[in-house]
């Protein structure tokens, strides 16, 4: 089966070739077979491949090396690709959950005049995501984590007739390329002082050269993270993903809330040796987990658009898995990003259900006693945001819970990070039954037509059943993470973690269901105002970067409006244009006045001959 | 000791009419000056023991390009108004400049010469020997110089040509042109 | 004449030096093309002088050889600049040579 690896990423690559060649002149029917049947080839070869390598008594991680990328200098990247369970976990979860959601979009974008080129898109993103999961080394990772950025950027701006949406996807680019940068940065570090990017023998090397705490480690460390806030849409860097939704949904199922945005969360997997030689990078990456799930949780309460909601939903929970690999809980992080994969994919395909049955309506509190028009729709929100919140025996029960008691038996800081996590966990609940709530229950404000056809019923109630069952996996990432201490299920702490999440339920029933509590009062004072819109507006993080950075870009290019680099060429032609000036008063046109020249240039020479041959 | 005396006399000739060929007003006088200046040369030639230079130089320097000079001056029938414009133009101020580069390039000259060795006695060099010189080791210099002869024959002709046989405009003598070609076709034709 | 005759050759040289920077401060001085012609067969013959008179020094023929050539030169030279003079009295209507300045600038 390994000689079959290199058609994991190349199946959706060439899809992706033919419909982009052939836009528009192949009927809608073939386009469909080839976008969806290319992440099918990929997915069954994973499914054999992960087969294959977990009935293995022991299995033991390989790479299967394809060719010498280039050979500069000693520096050899190869395009090879690394198997062991944590890329077998993400390519499960990247073909899996990307094959249900391709042939959901087979019938949400049929209308669509761009329909292949949609598809071509979306196979580019499927095989530079597999690349990026597979790549031995970061070189080749780089490549990948570029190519989900172009995808990223030209899915979000797919209905670029809009100008808003091509702000948008600008936006979603320029900001993840300042991580890119930061990632960059990194690499170079890595590089120069460790001497390859080959993954396995890097972190080798880092652990024989710096000792626990180097602060050349720390640095580089430091820089991935850079770059993996970027693309995860974390603290500084996320303020692209809540207007990225100006994609098409499955765009957002598959890239903003499944895939694309972990891959900063798997990076930081993958070099977990790395980090480990750097206690005060894990700690960052834990505070700035923390600090965004507070954020985007509090912010997600005030949304009224279903897209922005599951937006800052995805925000807070790739801040879970942020917490989970800062203190230390792997296995449990990359277990949440795949039960996260699987509910907040069902949201988002369910979301787009509600959506297209509403003619675009997104607005929730124009939405309303959707229950019994469009049942699956609601079974898919019931499910996926029980989920979401983590009531016990769902997939994200299990998953949130782990990483909030690790968290809680993790140094001196861990009661504190727990604390975030379960403050957190209270607020998901909250708001994520208030949208159920509100969308489903109550009058009805808007009229649905009639619930969308079997292929988008499909793939909804396959992600139900993984949303419910995907708990009960066990990942075989255990062989890749270094032992998780102990976990202590005693105590206080076992039983109020997943008690907080029903209180959370109970208080949303309350408020947006019987309407017992009422929170006019507090949202009409002033101080409740102020509050709503700064939560709205994300804590003011985009006023705040407008200020500090776009303002003063644009009035120094205002300024530099006529451009001193100009004025600089055009000083050196005009001084070029003036000695010629100068010089072209010596050719008068007269003879005698050559002729004169010439006479006393002879002189001169020969004068100089003279000078220099005197004894 | 003669022939020395000579030499110097031949000399000041020369030098005095070339000063005053340089120096006058009427082309025609300038002219007569200069050919004097070159029998003074044609002597000089003579007294060194090179009978054939004289001989030729007279011939044809003398008989031939100043003759040349002559017809020129002669068909442009510049008259008195020729003298006038050369007293508005030839003013003597304009002399300083250049006499002074002359009388530097003189003076370096003359260094130059003072620092060689005296001459021996020289033969008299005769038409034979520079015949035999000439078409033995020089023979391609005589076919160059009359290439060079050729080329000048021919450019003489070209640029002299329209002011000697008209001086209508090219746009006529084109039209011309084709006329007597279309008639000479039909001629053919017929 | 098979005398020996003692005529310095730097004498000769000179006075062909003399004759060159002559026709030199012609060439620069007047205005009238013809003049500037003659004032060119001027430096051409004093050329001739120096090499006749070099070649005597050494009794070979070479230098009167060298004369000829240069008698041929003056002769073709000659030829072209006359016709040039006449294209010029054509198209200026006058022999100033310093109507002919539009190759100025």
């Amino acid at each position: 089966m390994a000689d079959f690896i290199y058609l994991i990423p190349l199946a959706p690559l060439v899809s992706f070739v033919v419909l982009f060649l052939t836009l528009g002149k192949m009927p809608k029917r073939l386009v469909t077979v080839t976008g969806v049947g290319s992440i099918a080839i990929s997915a069954s070869i994973v499914f054999l491949l992960g087969f294959e390598y977990l009935s293995q008594l022991d299995p033991q991680p390989y790479a299967v090396s394809l060719y010498t990328w280039m050979n500069l200098g000693g520096f050899t990247p190869k395009v090879s690709f690394y198997i062991d369970g944590l890329s077998l976990v993400m390519m499960f979860v990247i073909t899996g959950v990307g094959l249900l959601i391709h042939i959901y979009s087979a019938l949400f974008m049929f209308e669509d005049k761009d329909y292949s080129r949609f598809f071509s898109y979306m196979n580019l993103f499927v095989s530079a995501m597999l690349l990026l999961v597979l790549a031995d080394n970061l070189m080749l990772l780089f490549v990948g984590w570029e190519g989900v950025g172009l995808c990223s950027y030209l899915l979000v701006g797919f209905w670029h007739e809009e100008s808003a949406n091509g702000a948008a996807a600008r936006k979603a680019f320029i900001v993840t390329r300042v991580g890119d940068t930061f990632m960059a940065l990194g690499m170079f570090l890595l590089f120069w002082h460790l001497g390859t990017l080959d993954i396995q023998p890097m972190v080798e090397q880092a652990g024989n050269t710096w000792q626990t705490g180097d602060s050349m480690a720390t640095i580089a460390c430091l820089l991935l993270v850079g770059g993996a806030v970027g693309k995860s849409a974390q603290l500084p860097l996320q303020t692209w993903l809540p207007d990225a939704m100006a994609g098409p949904t499955p765009v957002s199922a598959l890239i903003h809330a499944a895939t694309m945005v972990t891959a900063g969360v798997y990076l930081i997997a993958r070099t977990h040796e790395l980090f480990l030689l750097s206690p005060v990078a894990l700690n960052v990456v834990a505070l700035i987990g923390s600090i965004t799930l507070l954020m985007a949780a509090f912010t997600a309460m005030t949304q009224t658009d279903i897209k922005r909601i599951l937006a800052y939903s995805t925000i807070s929970q790739i801040g879970y898995m942020f917490l989970a690999l800062g203190v230390g809980a792997w296995s449990w992080g990359i277990f949440h990003l795949m039960t996260h994969a699987f509910f907040k994919a069902l949201l988002f395909l369910g979301a787009g259900a509600v959506i297209y049955s509403l003619h675009h309506e997104h607005n929730i509190f124009k939405m309303g006693g959707l229950r019994t028009k469009l049942p699956v729709a609601f079974w898919s929100f019931m499910i996926g945001s029980a989920a979401l919140a983590a009531l016990p025996f769902t997939a994200g029960f299990y998953s949130k819970d782990g990483i909030l008691l690790a968290a809680y038996h993790h140094g001196e800081f861990g009661p504190w990070f727990w604390g975030a996590g379960l403050l957190g966990a209270l607020l998901t609940s909250i708001y994520s039954f208030r949208l159920v709530f509100v969308v489903f229950f109550g009058a009805t404000k808007t009229q649905p037509e009639a619930p969308a056809g079997w292929g988008m019923a499909v793939p909804l109630i396959v992600l139900c059943f993984l949303a419910i069952i995907g708990g009960q996996f066990q990942l075989p990432v255990t062989s890749v993470f270094p032992a998780a201490a102990e976990m202590d299920h005693s105590g206080a702490i076992a039983y109020i973690t997943p008690a907080v999440p029903i209180i959370g339920v109970l208080i949303a029933y309350l408020i947006f269901l019987r309407h017992s509590i009422s929170i006019t009062g507090w949202t009409e004072s002033t101080l409740g105002k102020r509050l709503n819109r700064f939560w709205f507006s994300h804590w003011a993080m985009d006023w705040l970067y407008g200020h500090l950075f776009v303002k003063p870009y644009v009035s120094i290019t205002r300024i530099n409006k006529h451009d001193i680099v100009d004025w600089f060429y055009n000083f050196v032609a005009e001084t070029t244009s003036f000695a010629h000036d100068i010089s072209s008063t010596t050719q008068t046109g007269q003879l005698r006045t050559y002729a004169a020249v010439m006479v006393a240039g002879l002189v001169i020479i020969i004068s100089i001959f003279l000078g220099v041959s005197l004894p | 000791m003669l022939e020395l005396g000579l030499f110097y006399i031949a000399a000041s000739v020369a030098l005095i009419s070339t000063i005053l060929s340089v120096t006058r007003y009427n082309a025609t006088h300038a002219l007569i000056y200069l050919i004097i200046s070159l029998l003074g040369s044609a002597i000089i030639f003579y007294l060194v023991g090179a009978p054939f230079a004289a001989a030729l130089e007279i011939l044809i320097y003398a008989g031939a390009i100043m003759v040349l000079f002559v017809f020129v001056i002669m068909m442009l029938n510049l008259g008195a108004s020729g003298d006038n414009q050369e007293h508005r133009w030839l003013q003597p101020g304009m002399w300083i400049l250049p006499s002074m580069l002359c009388l530097v390039l003189l003076g370096e000259i003359t260094y130059i010469l003072s620092t060689g060795n005296h001459a021996l006695a020289g033969n008299v060099v005769g038409p034979k020997a520079v015949g035999i010189e000439l078409f033995g080791p020089y023979v391609l210099a005589v076919e160059i110089a009359s290439m060079l002869l050729l080329a000048g024959l021919v450019g003489a002709y070209q640029l002299g040509r329209r002011y000697m046989v008209d001086v209508r405009e090219d746009d006529d003598l084109e039209k011309e042109a084709d006329a007597d070609a279309d008639r000479d076709v039909e001629g053919d034709a017929v | 004449m098979t005398e020996a005759v003692v005529i310095p050759m730097e004498h000769g040289l000179l006075l062909a030096a003399i004759l060159f920077s002559i026709g030199l401060g012609g060439v620069m001085v007047r205005r009238n093309i013809i003049l500037i012609l003659m004032s060119l067969e001027i430096m051409l013959n004093a050329c001739a002088l120096a090499f006749v008179v070099a070649g005597a020094r050494w009794a070979e023929a070479d230098g009167q050889i060298m004369f000829m050539l240069v008698l041929t030169i003056a002769a073709a030279e000659v030829a072209v600049g006359l016709g040039l003079l006449l294209q010029v009295h054509r198209r200026f209507g006058t022999l100033d040579i310093d109507r002919a300045n539009r190759m100025r600038g």
